[in-house]
């Protein structure tokens, strides 16, 4: 028999280099995989039925690291490391050579943006969720876990909002521990819409401790607990022409499009928008000043 | 005198039958100062002479002692709203000197010319009513008055522009005095029943005003006769009497007696005949019934061969008289008149019931009003009418179909959307690219990374146990700290829980934001000097604001401070962006007025 407290974990890693590249000293990629190695095997071991799903957010893809439900991911120990970890490791390491081959593919340009695929990896587990939804009546809670890093790239905007918003359709709370310098204002709102916890660690060092002690409990317990919340949500939009992060534009009010100019046409739906009050004043002065 | 200033013996008076304070009277180009004798007395008056809105003064020739009454408007000073200040001369010279000088005090200001004010500068005198309303309004919410002090007195509004965005307080009291009419009373007045004495055959009726506005509404015909008739024909009385007797005739359903009497009286004719007024005006509205209403009646609009339905009348018993038709009148026709007549509402106020002249005099011409404005209706509405009509007849499925030419509703792809998005990501610059690293160092960094774990494995502990103790007493305190208990508790917020200097300071400085914002943005855009001055002051004003908010968060205690951090922020920010606003303003003119090299500026 199913209990309530069983959770499906989705937890989404950051391997975007550009990003660990850069980080700080307290928290490099080799300590940020070693805790959330741990994470992983503290979430195995609570419970018999937990299940953990790994999807890496990359540079220029995104894919399944580490399924505990399938078959060809039960593992044995052998080695040092328990088998888990090396499970894992040996999987990272083969995604982290596919995302540079792609990358390399791309890059003829050299642009190096510095944000990952939070969209792609994003709307990857959100599938996944789903299909555990239609497999039948039993199934453990599920919830996402964002490990980020990366700044937001405000050209996902849109996507990152279509896939917040169907998270918060299918009950999904979407957590988020941000490990990055400043905070994220999408997994803020993500968290904030979805009934999620976001947390940015103070001290990255023990970043364990903020795993185990806020992320491992199940959605069952959390009604019993109290999480830590932010203080505020950044609710800033992208606009839609140059997806910059604005707080002061126009919308369109047929299709509720974000601009940061005025524009004569709406680029999504097509509407044709009246002359601004301001440039009908700014012309009075100027025909007044010219007479 | 031409001299600049002017000094006289006086005696200060509150009012006219006040003994005074005897003193002294110096009078300067632009204010007055009394000074009173014994310096213990409090009667000490400065004044500045732009607030003496009106000078009076006795006449030589009266019996009266020399006196000069200055009224004043000190906006300033609250309870000096319309007082006024009387002075007793000595002598009457001194009077007139006093005078002439005030006389010439207070003309200047109102000679100024107005220098580069547009109709946009408020100008209004505001009346006396409205100044002691204002002051009323200002002793009862300190929080106004503060306000008041603030800006008024700070020099950044004016009074007019401070009170030009509560005009909605000012109405209240206008509000007050009703300007409802009573209505009509439902009742009919005119049924009272007389009193009939039968000793002497006399029938008394009671005529008020207020039966006489009933009568008049209700038989214009009755209207239109005592117009006419009184007082040239007949007078009021006889006017009356004759009214009443047909009453009285009517009354008593004795038809034969009413025919009789109508014959030989033409006035009480008038009175017995139905109203031909009243005939035309219905006629009218019948005409102006759309035929093309849909009548058709079906099982459901016979209602009478219910059972318990409406009641059977057999018209077989009554046999209608000839020549008599004219002369009946029916309770039925009298309920429904009165019954019109109420509901169309009265258009004379009460005070003018005073006598029946002056009622139908009133009633008169509230009707030629109403007929004027009805009578171009009637013609247009003929016209429309007709229109109508032949429109409605076309028959819907014979005609061509309307071309509506509405747009169809289109959005794109998304498709589109998203593979433009790799594409334009490819041409955005880059964002915060910090470092040198090209792409192949940063993927080797990683694949290191990893081939570290594999090979030295992972620490133990993997968390050194005074960072892990660190870590739970941070996180327990964040989650113990008051601002997640807030909300928890009914009827505790956050503002109650803060020292009440530092909250009302904060709500203080909120208000004053809030109306320097009103008025900020209501300047935009500038297109005249006054504004533009405004606007200058209203920004300096801001910006005193911004560093009062900073000191505030500076001073206030330590454990509060992230709360007040939290809700000043908001504040900052709307002043933040009025001035970045204002900045981008001034830049923009800046170039537009570089950009015209003829020399236009």
């Amino acid at each position: 028999s199913f209990s309530d407290d069983v959770s499906l974990l989705v937890v989404l890693i950051d391997t975007n280099p550009f990003f660990w590249s850069t980080s700080s000293s307290s928290l490099n990629f080799h300590q940020f995989v070693s805790h959330v190695l741990v994470f992983l095997d503290l979430i195995v071991r609570l419970s018999q039925l937990n299940q953990i799903v790994v999807i890496a957010t990359g540079h220029n893809t995104c894919d399944y690291i580490y399924d505990s439900s399938l078959d060809t991911d039960q593992v044995t120990g052998e080695g040092e490391l328990p088998a888990l970890y090396s499970f894992v490791l040996q999987r990272l390491e083969e995604f982290v050579n596919k995302d540079e081959k792609l990358g390399a593919k791309q890059e003829g340009l050299s642009e190096k943006r510095a944000s990952s695929l939070l969209s792609g990896s994003l709307s990857m587990a959100l599938c996944y969720i789903q299909r555990v939804f239609r497999s039948g009546p039993l199934h453990p809670q599920p919830r996402i876990l964002c490990l980020q890093g990366s700044p937001d790239g405000s050209e996902q905007y849109v996507s990152i909002m279509n896939a917040i918003f169907s998270a918060q359709r299918s009950m999904v709370p979407i957590d988020c521990c941000y490990v990055g310098s400043h905070n994220s204002a999408f997994l803020q709102q993500a968290s904030y819409i979805t009934g999620g916890v976001y947390v940015k660690p103070q001290h990255l060092e023990g970043l364990y401790q903020y795993l185990a002690t806020v992320f491992a409990v199940d959605l069952h317990s959390r009604s019993f607990l109290q999480l830590p919340r932010p203080a505020g949500v950044d609710f800033r939009a992208s606009c839609f022409c140059h997806k910059t992060t604005i707080d002061m534009g126009y919308v369109c009010s047929v299709c509720l499009s974000i601009f940061c100019k005025h524009h004569d046409k709406c680029s999504t739906c097509g509407s044709v928008f009246g002359k601004a009050q301001l440039d009908a004043a700014s012309d009075r002065k100027r025909k007044a000043s010219e007479s | 005198m031409s001299s600049g200033q002017v000094t006289k013996r006086v005696k200060y008076k509150t009012s006219v039958k006040d003994a005074g304070t005897p003193g002294r009277l110096s009078l300067v180009k632009e204010r007055l100062l009394f000074r009173p004798n014994n310096p213990n007395s409090a009667s000490k008056l400065d004044m500045q002479f732009k607030y003496i809105t009106n000078h009076r003064y006795t006449k030589e020739g009266s019996n009266k002692a020399p006196m000069l009454n200055l009224t004043s408007n000190q906006a300033c000073s609250l309870f000096a709203y319309g007082v006024s200040y009387i002075f007793e001369f000595e002598r009457y010279e001194d009077l007139h000197i006093c005078r002439d000088f005030v006389g010439r005090a207070l003309a200047p200001p109102v000679e100024a010319p107005n220098l580069g004010a547009s109709s946009q500068v408020p100008s209004e005198q505001p009346s006396r009513d409205d100044l002691l309303f204002r002051a009323r309004l200002l002793q009862d919410s300190s929080e106004l008055q503060k306000l008041h002090q603030q800006f008024v007195g700070g020099g950044v509004l004016t009074e007019a522009e401070f009170w030009a965005t509560r005009k909605k307080l000012l109405e209240k009291d206008s509000n007050t005095k009703s300007k409802q009419r009573g209505g009509l009373k439902s009742s009919v007045l005119g049924e009272s029943k007389p009193l009939i004495d039968g000793r002497t055959n006399r029938v008394t009726f009671n005529l008020t005003p207020e039966i006489v506005r009933e009568i008049f509404s209700e038989k214009p015909a009755v209207h239109r006769a005592y117009l006419n008739f009184v007082p040239s024909k007949v007078t009021e009385k006889d006017f009356w009497t004759k009214y009443f007797r047909a009453e009285y005739l009517q009354r008593s359903k004795n038809i034969a007696a009413a025919i009789a009497e109508a014959a030989e009286d033409e006035e009480l004719a008038i009175f017995l005949k139905p109203d031909d007024i009243l005939a035309n005006e219905t006629r009218r509205k019948i005409r102006r019934v759309d035929p093309t209403l849909d009548m058709e009646a079906d099982q459901g609009d016979d209602y009478s061969h219910l059972p318990d339905h409406g009641i059977l009348r057999d018209g077989s018993k009554e046999v209608p008289e000839p020549g008599n038709e004219l002369y009946r009148r029916t309770l039925l026709q009298d309920l429904n008149r009165h019954a019109a007549v109420v509901l169309q509402g009265t258009p004379i106020d009460e005070e003018q019931l005073k006598d029946t002249q002056t009622v139908a005099e009133a009633l008169e011409r509230s009707k030629q009003e109403r007929s004027t404005a009805s009578k171009d209706d009637d013609s247009m509405a003929d016209q429309e009418r007709l229109k109508g009509i032949s429109q409605a007849m076309t028959i819907d499925d014979l005609r061509g179909s309307n071309d509506h030419h509405l747009a169809p509703l289109w959005i794109k792809d998304p498709r589109d959307y998203f593979d433009s998005q790799q594409a334009s990501s490819f041409r955005t610059s880059m964002e915060a690219t910090k470092g040198s690293m090209s792409s192949q160092e940063a993927y080797g960094l990683l694949r290191e990374s990893i081939s570290q774990i594999k090979s030295m494995g992972l620490n133990h502990p993997i968390v050194a146990p005074e960072v892990a103790q660190k870590v739970l007493s941070v996180l327990t305190h964040n989650i113990s700290s008051t601002k997640y208990n807030l909300g928890k508790k009914p009827g505790e917020s956050l503002l109650d829980s803060l020292p009440t200097s530092v909250r009302d300071e904060l709500l203080h400085h909120h208000i004053s934001i809030e109306e320097l914002m009103k008025h900020f943005w209501s300047s935009y855009p500038i297109t005249t000097k006054y504004l533009n001055t405004k606007v200058i002051k209203l920004k300096d004003e801001m910006s005193k604001m911004d560093s009062q908010l900073q000191k505030l968060k500076e001073t206030v205690q330590p454990d509060i401070r992230h709360q007040i951090t939290l809700l000043i922020r908001p504040m900052q920010q709307a002043l933040e962006a009025a001035m970045q606003h204002y900045d981008a303003e001034q830049q923009k003119r800046a170039s537009k007025a570089r950009e015209k090299p003829n020399g236009y500026s």
